[in-house]
């Protein structure tokens, strides 16, 4: 009933014993995501969260402990590239970079490294991930949604946290919700999603949450038109937006007249998505297809 | 983080690009004195970081070191698109023969740097690549690798580049290269790079941008932020930690996440309403939070209405309700304020604020109907 996690998912945190890491460590676990280890240079040999979760100094060290499948990143900016180079050497198949903020020549070379590599990564700059009722990787509050057959894919945090629960208060359930996060350069993009949610027999129709800046929605709109058999209802945030201003994200900025909202809409109704005007309206252009 | 023509040009010149001889001067009598150094003929420029400097007469050729305090005077009391000049550069002047584009960014689709080059140097590039395309030399970078001796090479063919500058310009591109590269560029630009009637290659202007996310890097760099490009507002909330931009409309927008507040703007106006602002308080929404991006909203007098839409999810809205109300009775706005809580706890949250006299909301559409009827004096 997903893709990229599930209740086999054994996961690794990295940065465990700090604030956010042990804070978020603990509503993972409270939600049944199997957290098999943490890493924290300096503290291997601890153990947290009441004894239940050993540290490790390094990734290497905790996957081979462990068997570690999953690894989710809360370190600072600038350790987390850091972080994520040795997540990808130490074989992790599938890495969730929460971090905010890394500077984007880092980010360039972390891409053409893992390009490499046989890892995906997702992030960073993103809420993370969640299948309802299975797994969550990540900071998206647990209780906000339900299973179900709608999978999600968006560049935002609390926009798609208003959009699980506007579906969760119609009872339409999720799939699993990618947060692929604001960055220009990320490790996972729409495309990547989307195909991952057409071969998931689980996956019956999918909701892509976009906003201004890059052509990564255009790209999604041509592949949703020569690729997709299964319904795509999208939503772009920034119509509003000024050019030349970065909202917030790092990656949501007009540049150079490209990265309108106007223009990933256009492309997305093009493709044969329906394209909701607000999130209220999500729901019932689900339930309408 | 824009740097000025100046800044960029003295990180050129320490990374080994030419430059013209020169010096920064704040006043006429400076101006004056550096002409009298350089002699002959200097160029002076208006640094501000905005384009069309030239074409708005801030940028003047001075035959004698008098006419360079002359035009000195006249450029320091302009105003161009709105910011003051407040420093020119007197650089000797070029006797230019051509004019070369050439410059590094960041390729976002491509996920790596990309040199780009053009014999049709001195005018906008961005014009350019609309009418004619084809006149730029594109090749990308392996961010691993760096840049290689040969994609030098094709950049100088690729422009017909006349073989005797290759090994010049081949050198220039290693610079500006290592100076986008180690300064956390996302822009390094050469534009124009001339080549002079002594048949030398000089970057006669140029302009970087750096990564903001960078800058815990390059604590340098923080000294030479140009406040006067910036809203006073956004410097205010900068210190805060909060994203806040400036808009022209009359609804103040708190939002908690920033495709949320785009997205609350975007809805104000699809009801018929103008957003004041961005802002982004981010996760927590702890009062000291909100009540400095009140103080920020209600600074600009435009703003008739304020607009919250905070989503509790981990923070759950009860505690961001106590926050609101706490940062209220500190701020005291005299607009009317319309609140909408999400998630988890939002009907407790809903109480709470009620009794702090707030309008309250519970959908998006409802909470953005409410804004714009309270910015037009409809409802109180």
């Amino acid at each position: 009933m997903s893709i990229l996690i599930d209740k086999n998912t054994r996961l690794l945190v990295q940065g465990i014993t700090g604030n956010e890491g042990m804070f978020h460590t603990r509503q993972m676990v409270a939600y049944g995501t199997q957290v098999v280890a943490g890493v924290t240079p300096g503290k291997g040999g601890e153990w947290v969260l009441d004894g239940k979760i050993p540290v490790f100094d390094s990734v290497r060290i905790a996957v081979e402990a462990t068997g570690a499948n999953t690894s989710v990143i809360f370190v600072p900016a600038r350790f987390a590239t850091d972080a994520i180079f040795e997540a990808a050497d130490a074989a992790i198949p599938l890495i969730v970079c929460i971090t905010e903020g890394i500077p984007v020549q880092d980010m360039m070379r972390v891409r053409n490294y893992l390009d490499q590599k046989k890892c995906r990564l997702v992030g960073p700059n993103c809420p993370g991930l969640l299948s309802p009722g299975q797994s969550k990787v990540g900071i998206i509050p647990g209780d906000i949604s339900v299973p179900g057959n709608v999978g999600i894919v968006s560049r935002s945090g609390t926009l798609t946290y208003e959009v699980l629960y506007a579906l969760k208060l119609r009872r339409i359930g999720v799939s699993t919700c990618v947060g692929i996060g604001g960055d220009p350069i990320n490790g996972t993009n729409f495309i990547d999603v989307l195909a991952m949610f057409e071969d998931d027999p689980h996956t019956e129709q999918v909701v892509l949450i976009g906003e201004i800046g890059g052509t990564d929605e255009e790209k999604a709109a041509e592949f949703i038109a020569s690729r997709m058999t299964k319904p795509v209802v999208g939503f772009i945030a920034g119509q509003t937006a000024p050019p030349g201003k970065r909202m917030g994200h790092a990656g949501a900025i007009i540049e150079g007249g490209s990265g309108l909202a106007k223009d990933k809409i256009r492309a997305l109704q093009d493709a044969g998505a329906k394209v909701a005007r607000h999130p209220e309206e999500i729901p019932d252009l689900l339930t309408k297809i | 983080m824009k740097l000025h023509e100046y800044q960029s040009k003295q990180l050129f010149a320490r990374y080994g690009i030419p430059i013209p001889k020169g010096r920064v001067a704040s006043t006429a009598q400076e101006a004056k004195q550096i002409a009298e150094e350089l002699g002959g003929k200097v160029v002076i420029k208006s640094q501000v970081l905005v384009g069309g400097r030239g074409k708005a007469g801030g940028i003047r050729l001075a035959k004698n070191p008098t006419e360079a305090e002359e035009l000195a005077t006249q450029i320091l009391s302009m105003e161009i698109k709105g910011l003051p000049v407040r420093k020119v550069l007197v650089d000797e002047a070029a006797n230019i023969s051509s004019e070369i584009y050439l410059g590094i960014t960041n390729d976002r689709a491509a996920r790596k740097p990309v040199i780009m080059a053009s014999a049709a140097g001195g005018v906008d590039i961005e014009e350019v690549a609309r009418v004619s395309p084809e006149k730029i030399v594109k090749v990308h970078i392996d961010p691993l690798l760096g840049l290689r001796d040969y994609q030098a090479r094709d950049v100088a063919a690729g422009i017909d580049l006349p073989r005797d500058h290759w090994k010049n310009f081949i050198a220039i591109t290693h610079g500006l290269w290592k100076v986008y590269t180690e300064c956390d560029a996302t822009l390094a630009e050469i534009n124009p790079l001339v080549i002079t009637a002594e048949n030398q290659l000089i970057a006669l202007d140029g302009k970087m941008i750096i990564d903001d996310n960078a800058l815990f890097r390059h604590p340098e760099f923080s000294e030479m932020r140009d406040l006067d490009a910036e809203a006073p507002s956004e410097i205010e909330a900068r210190k805060y930690g909060l994203s806040f931009i400036k808009l022209d409309g009359d609804i103040g927008c708190m939002v908690n996440g920033a495709g949320l507040a785009m997205t609350t703007m975007d809805i104000i106006k699809l009801f018929g309403g103008n957003p004041a602002n961005f802002l982004d308080i981010g996760g927590g929404a702890n009062a000291d939070k909100v009540a400095a991006a009140f103080r920020i909203i209600l600074s600009d007098p435009n703003v008739k209405a304020v607009l919250l839409n905070v989503f509790g999810g981990i923070t759950r809205c009860d505690e961001v309700a106590h926050g609101i109300v706490a940062a209220m009775q500190e701020v005291k706005p005299k607009v009317p304020m319309v609140v909408r809580l999400v998630g988890t706890n939002a009907e407790e949250g809903r109480e709470i604020l009620a009794t702090a006299q707030m309008i309250t909301a519970e959908t998006l559409v409802d909470a953005a109907q409410k804004a714009v009827a309270a910015s037009k004096g409809a409802i109180q």
